[in-house]
C-alpha cells in the first residue's frame, strides 16, 4: 500500500529540512530555500561517507573510553581508579542498583546500540534493501532520541570532581577516559545526524 | 504559494496538509514518524513558558546545587564551579562540552525563542527572525540540562556513601527546568514560519 504514496523526489519537490517549506526541485546544485535560505538537497550531502567516518572515529575513541579510568578517588592515601564499568559495579554494590542500571544503560547499552544500529542502517540502506523498512526507520528515530543521554557519566564525574574537594582527606579527579567518552558521545551524535533516514526508503522496488 | 503540502522529513513522502483538531497527531503512513501535532499552546503561553524557564535557569545557576560535608568541612558547587574545576583538572574538553550543552546552548535557546515569540505574538517576524530560527534549529539537539539533572542524582547517590549530602535549592530549580524543557521541547518551531508568513518583514 505504502508504495503508492508519492515521494517528493518523484514529484520534483524538495522539503526544506530547516523550515519545512515544500519547494520545487530546480535541478540546481546549490539551490537554497526561498523562505529560510538554507541549502536544499534531495538527500543529505555525502551521507554514507560522513556517517561511516564519524561512526568509525567514535568507535575508535570508545575503546580508550572504556579501557582507561574515568575518575580517581583519593582518600587518606588510598587511591582508587574507576573505569565506566567498575563505576557501575561500585554503584550497584554500595549505592543503589536502580541507578546502576540507569548508568549502565546510558554509558554502555546506548553507545553499543548506536554502533550496532547505525552500522545496520548504513549497510542495509547502502544495499537498497527493502527489509523491515518501518522498523529501521523507527530504530533511527530511537537512536536520535536517546543518543545524548550517554553524556550522563561525563556530568557525574564533573560534579563529583567539583564536590569532593576535602584536601588530604578526600579528593576526586577526572582521568583521560572521561574525555574520550565525551568525545565518543559527540561523534556518535554527529554520525546519527549526518545519516539521512530517507535513504532507508530509496530501495530498489520504490525506485524501479 | 502552492497547495498546502508537507513532506515527511524521515522518508520524503508528500502529504496534503489539513488542520488538526485538539489532541490529534498526524503520522506518516509510510514510516510512522510524527508529521505534525496539534498545538495546545498559543504563542503567548509559549512565551510565558519560556520566560518562566529563563527565571528558573537563572536560579539554577545562581544557587548552589549540592553541598557535601566531611568532618564538619563543607563544599558546595554550582554549574560554573563544576565547569571551571574540569578546566583546571586537565579535562578542558569536558569543560567546553559542559559549558556549551548546559549553559550557552540552553540559554541561547531560551533567549532566541523568547525574542522570536515576543514578535510572533503580534504576528510579526522579529528582526533577525531567519537567523534566530536557523540558530534554534542547529542548537536543538545540543541542550542537555535534563541529562545533568539525572547526573546530579547519580552523583548524590555515589557521594552519599562517604559524605553527608545536603541538596541545595539549585537542584530543585534544575528539576523544575527539566520539566519546563520537556514541555517546550514539543513545540514545533516550523509553525512559526507559517504563523508569521503574511506580514513578513
Amino acid at each position: 500500500m505504502s508504495s503508492r504514496l508519492p515521494r517528493a523526489s518523484e514529484l520534483g519537490l524538495i522539503g526544506c529540512h530547516v523550515c519545512g517549506l515544500v519547494c520545487r526541485d530546480n535541478d540546481l546544485d546549490e539551490a537554497a530555500c526561498p523562505r529560510c535560505g538554507s541549502p536544499l538537497h534531495r538527500r543529505k550531502h555525502a551521507s554514507y561517507i560522513r556517517t561511516w567516518a564519524l561512526l568509525i572515529a567514535a568507535f575508535l575513541l570508545y575503546i580508550p573510553a572504556n579501557l582507561l579510568p574515568i575518575m580517581r578517588t583519593v582518600s587518606v592515601g588510598d587511591v582508587d581508579d574507576n573505569t565506566i564499568l567498575s563505576g557501575v559495579i561500585e554503584l550497584w554494590v554500595k549505592g543503589s542498583p536502580d541507578l546502576a542500571v540507569i548508568v549502565f544503560t546510558a554509558s554502555i547499552v546506548v553507545p553499543m546500540l548506536k554502533f550496532f544500529a547505525m552500522t545496520t542502517l548504513l549497510v542495509s540502506a547502502h544495499r537498497r534493501s527493502g527489509w523491515a523498512q518501518r522498523q529501521r526507520a523507527k530504530l533511527y528515530r530511537l537512536v536520535e532520541l536517546i543518543g545524548y543521554w550517554s553524556m550522563l557519566d561525563v556530568f557525574v564525574v564533573a560534579l563529583l570532581t567539583a564536590l569532593v574537594q576535602f584536601g588530604l582527606l578526600s579528593l576526586v579527579e577526572p582521568l583521560p577516559g572521561v574525555v574520550f567518552f565525551g568525545l565518543t558521545v559527540v561523534l556518535t551524535m554527529l554520525a546519527s545526524m549526518s545519516f539521512d533516514p530517507r535513504l532507508i526508503w530509496d530501495s530498489r522496488d520504490t525506485h524501479d | 504559494m502552492t497547495a498546502p503540502l508537507m513532506i515527511c522529513e524521515h522518508c520524503d513522502t508528500v502529504y496534503q496538509r489539513r488542520e488538526l483538531v485538539c489532541g490529534e497527531v498526524a503520522r506518516c503512513v509510510r514510516c510512522d514518524a510524527v508529521l505534525e501535532r496539534y498545538h495546545r499552546f498559543s504563542v503567548s503561553s509559549m512565551l510565558a513558558l519560556v520566560l518562566t524557564a529563563l527565571v528558573v535557569f537563572v536560579q539554577a545557576n545562581v544557587w548552589p546545587i549540592v553541598t557535601l560535608g566531611l568532618n564538619g568541612q563543607l563544599v558546595s558547587t554550582r554549574l560554573w564551579g563544576t565547569i571551571v574545576m574540569m578546566w583546571n583538572d586537565h579535562s578542558q574538553v569536558v569543560a567546553v562540552l559542559a559549558a556549551a550543552t548546559l549553559f550557552f546552548f540552553p540559554l541561547g535557546k531560551m533567549l532566541l525563542l523568547g525574542w522570536v515569540l515576543w514578535f510572533a505574538r503580534k504576528g510579526q517576524r522579529a528582526p533577525g527572525f531567519r537567523w534566530a530560527m536557523l540558530a534554534l534549529h542547529h542548537i536543538k539537539p545540543w541542550t542537555m540540562s535534563e541529562v545533568f539533572v539525572l547526573g546530579a542524582l547519580v552523583a548524590i547517590v555515589k557521594a552519599h556513601v562517604y559524605f553527608d549530602v545536603i541538596p541545595n535549592a539549585g537542584i530543585f530549580a534544575y528539576a523544575v527546568m527539566m520539566l519546563l524543557i520537556t514541555v517546550f521541547a514539543g513545540i514545533d518551531l516550523r509553525k512559526l514560519w507559517d504563523m508569521t508568513a503574511e506580514r513578513a518583514a
